[in-house]
């Protein structure tokens, strides 16, 4: 037998489809409740806060008070130079066992370079080690974003007689161990992201994930009528980082009285957040504020509003020069908190103070600035390229702006 | 009643639509090409009126055209599909296609920021059409299976793509770029939308011309239309060149619409199967139309559109599309009449004294 040419089966399988749809619809709906994406099912306002009750791991109530102190604290250090700086040092670290003379290998094993963000920070780290006559060589192995390249990157750096090991985790539990046995052979020095052991010489990073998405939630919460619709993106689950940011802007935005109607994972991609605030327009008509955990996509996510003929609700994005821009040039209500990449210049100047026996905070904390309409000018840096990052502090470094794709 | 439909329908569909349509008057000509798709019209326009109960402000010129507009990509991609499919074949590297012309744009603008809009257009649908060629290549000289041939591309190209870009392409593209996946070309109306439209008929010009009865020719039965002169091996290769090209097409819209991404194609691969199976067109080949096919990607994105307003999650998408290209490749491929005969015998003799409607429809054609 040849093979069938029927319409008419061919429409039945179109029926069979629609019944299968509507089945899923049925079955989703019936679900909302409980998933973290309340459905928008007709007459049934979602209710906020019912989903994701697993973020309560990644919320500790004194780690937010510090964090929120810490923002208002004074550094310590040259107000010109904030990656030299540190807020509210706890404990310094003795280094006399580590002093050395130079010329000095400092190593670096990085998580990744998949996004602009990590793209001008290595950069920043790159151009840092250059500036030091002491480090003869700045070797840096980039995991691709695998913990087990990055296991064994760690390891061959370790081995291979590195003065000092500078290590940006991809994620925070896998790399524990292998950040552990490079502890017992030479100095280590983690920042970013963070891992669970205290035996790094010291760990680098700004304020923190709860800061930064506590400073976006309650710019929304005065510039949002109580009840405002709030589409909150988010990169993806799972990284301590971005956790703690939605943990304190779920919060913040629930406290106020604002209606979270859509949480969703963007991946950082800009068709997929065009495509996932498209979708989230059409579904609840308007969207009244949209909190972001990273910046990267915020302009796709203005655009899709403009596309959607609808007036850009305010918006929470980040240091990047092209939101920047389109934040000045659109007049929009915005703020950016940042998660400042003039962090990656730091462990270059730890390790060397390491090297040289000078004592280090145990928990370096770098003050971590907020863009609003006030300061929002001066970051914008012309002739710079549009996925540049503002508070990168690299203006002092050789080969700037060139280096950063900058004329 | 049904098996005088079926019958009719299925001369319209298969040898008149290689041979016949050229005798007919042009509105039965359109009647019958119509026909040909019906079922895919059937459930566009039940699930448009669904999507108008759903949202009654969908048909309003904005709400339609952002639609449309967003459509745009996967009702192209699926013309090159049909083309592909109806040979005989399959494409699955389009999807991997759109995400590299995106970033090799966007790469292209970071070298060269001056470069204008029209030159970068020819270029990458040169591109396009290179890639074709080559998956095209492949499949007939090498006599590589098409859906290993492609699959293999889009590993190709994906590698190719994250080796150069890291994860994170660099650079943006420029705003006389993205108009047309973007702004409107007059009143409510999108470029994209219009593109289409010269796409369609384009398509189906195509499809009327020699070169198009040969390809339903040679996806019907290769060796019948060697034997008949076709050159199937050029035939075949020229279907994937186009749908390349297609594919670059789809990628200005989607970087047009959404600017630099590293996984804009993601998953247009699939979607366009689904649209051209949708379409009711035969996987194998030899038989469907390409309108239907794009009719097909339409009633795609309506389904998401719809399942995207009841709340459904974005990933029941995926599930959704398996459902339809199993369900309708299996309606499609059953055997109907001897079915319903065994079905017959087996469950009661008394049936058996029933009229049987539809006894044998090929049997009455041949």
């Amino acid at each position: 037998m040849k093979r069938r040419r029927l319409p008419v089966t061919v429409l039945v399988a179109a029926a069979l489809v629609v019944t299968a749809s509507c089945s899923s619809d049925k079955a989703d709906s019936t679900s909302a409740t409980k998933a973290p994406v309340p459905g928008a099912a007709p007459g049934n306002s979602a209710s906020p806060g019912k989903g994701d009750s697993g973020d309560s791991k990644f919320f500790v109530q004194a780690d937010y008070d510090r964090q929120s102190a810490l923002l208002q604290a004074t550094p310590q250090g040259p107000a010109d130079k904030p990656w030299e700086q540190m807020l509210d040092p706890q404990q310094m670290v003795d280094t006399t066992q580590y002093k050395k003379d130079g010329p000095y290998e400092i190593c670096f094993s990085n998580a990744s370079v998949a996004n602009n963000w990590r793209q001008t920070g290595l950069k920043n780290i790159q151009a840092e080690a250059g500036t030091h006559p002491e480090i003869a060589k700045f070797t840096v192995l980039d995991a691709q974003g695998k913990d087990d390249k990055q296991i064994s990157d760690i390891q061959e750096l370790a081995g291979k007689g590195c003065s000092a090991l500078i290590v940006s985790p991809n994620t925070t539990a896998t790399l524990t161990p292998a950040v552990k046995a490079a502890c017992g052979k030479i100095p280590v020095i983690v920042f970013d992201r963070g891992v669970t052991t205290d035996c790094p010489v010291t760990f680098i990073n700004p304020v923190g994930g709860y800061a930064f998405g506590r400073t976006g939630a309650e710019f929304l919460k005065t510039k949002v009528k109580p009840g405002g619709k709030i589409l909150a993106l988010r990169i993806l689950p799972g990284v301590d980082v971005l956790e703690n940011r939605w943990a304190a802007g779920k919060r913040i935005l629930e406290q106020g009285g604002l209606d979270v109607v859509d949480v969703k994972f963007t991946d950082g991609d800009t068709a997929k957040t065009k495509a996932v605030v498209s979708d989230a327009i059409q579904r609840h008509g308007t969207i009244d504020g949209v909190w972001m955990d990273a910046g990267d996509t915020a302009v796709a996510a203005v655009e899709a509003f403009e596309d959607a003929g609808k007036k850009v609700p305010p918006i929470t994005g980040e240091d990047q020069q092209q939101f920047l821009e389109v934040w000045k040039k659109k007049n929009l209500t915005a703020i950016a908190p940042t998660y400042p990449s003039y962090q990656w210049r730091t462990p270059i100047i730890a390790a060397l103070k390491i090297l040289k026996g000078e004592p280090v905070p145990k928990e370096w904390k770098l003050p971590q600035p907020t863009i609003t309409v006030e300061n929002r000018d001066q970051y914008i840096k012309p002739g710079m390229p549009p996925l540049h990052y503002a508070m990168c502090g690299c203006e002092t470094l050789p080969g700037y702006p060139q280096k950063w794709g900058g004329k | 009643m049904k098996a005088a439909t079926v019958t009719a329908d299925e001369r319209e569909r298969g040898d008149v639509a290689v041979t016949g349509i050229g005798r007919l008057t042009p509105t039965r000509r359109f009647l019958a090409s119509l026909r040909a798709g019906a079922p895919v019209y059937v459930l566009l326009a039940v699930l448009l009126v669904a999507l108008g109960v759903e949202d009654p402000t969908f048909f309003e010129p904005d709400p339609f055209f952002a639609f449309l507009k967003r459509s745009a990509p996967l009702i192209v991609l699926a013309a090159g599909q049909y083309l592909v499919i109806v040979s005989g074949g399959y494409d699955l590297s389009v999807g991997a296609l759109v995400t590299v012309g995106v970033v090799v744009t966007a790469e292209t603008y970071h070298a060269f920021p001056g470069a204008h809009w029209t030159v970068v257009v020819a270029l990458l649908v040169a591109g396009g059409a290179f890639v074709g060629l080559v998956n095209g290549l492949v499949t007939t000289v090498l006599r590589v299976p098409s859906f290993i041939a492609t699959l293999g591309m889009t590993l190709i190209l994906e590698g190719a793509v994250f080796y150069w870009t890291q994860g994170s392409p660099r650079g943006i593209l420029p705003d006389d770029f993205r108009t047309i996946g973007r702004n409107t070309a007059f009143g409510p109306v999108p470029w994209a939308v219009v593109l289409c439209l010269v796409i369609g008929v384009v398509a189906v010009v195509l499809m009327r011309s020699d070169f198009g009865r040969t390809l339903i020719a040679t996806g019907d039965n290769a060796r019948a239309a060697g034997l008949a002169g076709v050159r199937v091996l050029r035939v075949r290769t020229l279907a994937f060149v186009l749908s390349g090209a297609a594919a670059a097409v789809a990628a200005i819209l989607v970087g047009g619409f959404s600017g630099v991404s590293a996984q804009a194609g993601r998953g247009y691969e699939f979607e366009a199967i689904t649209a051209v199976v949708l379409g009711g067109v035969a996987l194998g080949g030899g038989s469907g139309s390409v309108v239907a096919a794009m009719a097909g990607a339409l009633s795609l994105q309506t389904l998401f559109t719809l399942l995207n307003l009841r709340g459904v999650a974005k990933a029941m998408e995926t599930t959704v599309q398996g459902v339809i290209v199993i369900a309708a490749v299996a309606l499609g491929a059953l055997d109907w009449a001897g079915t319903r005969r065994r079905l017959t015998a087996y469950v009661s003799p008394l049936v058996r004294h029933l009229p049987l409607p539809s006894r044998n429809p090929r049997g009455e054609q041949r």
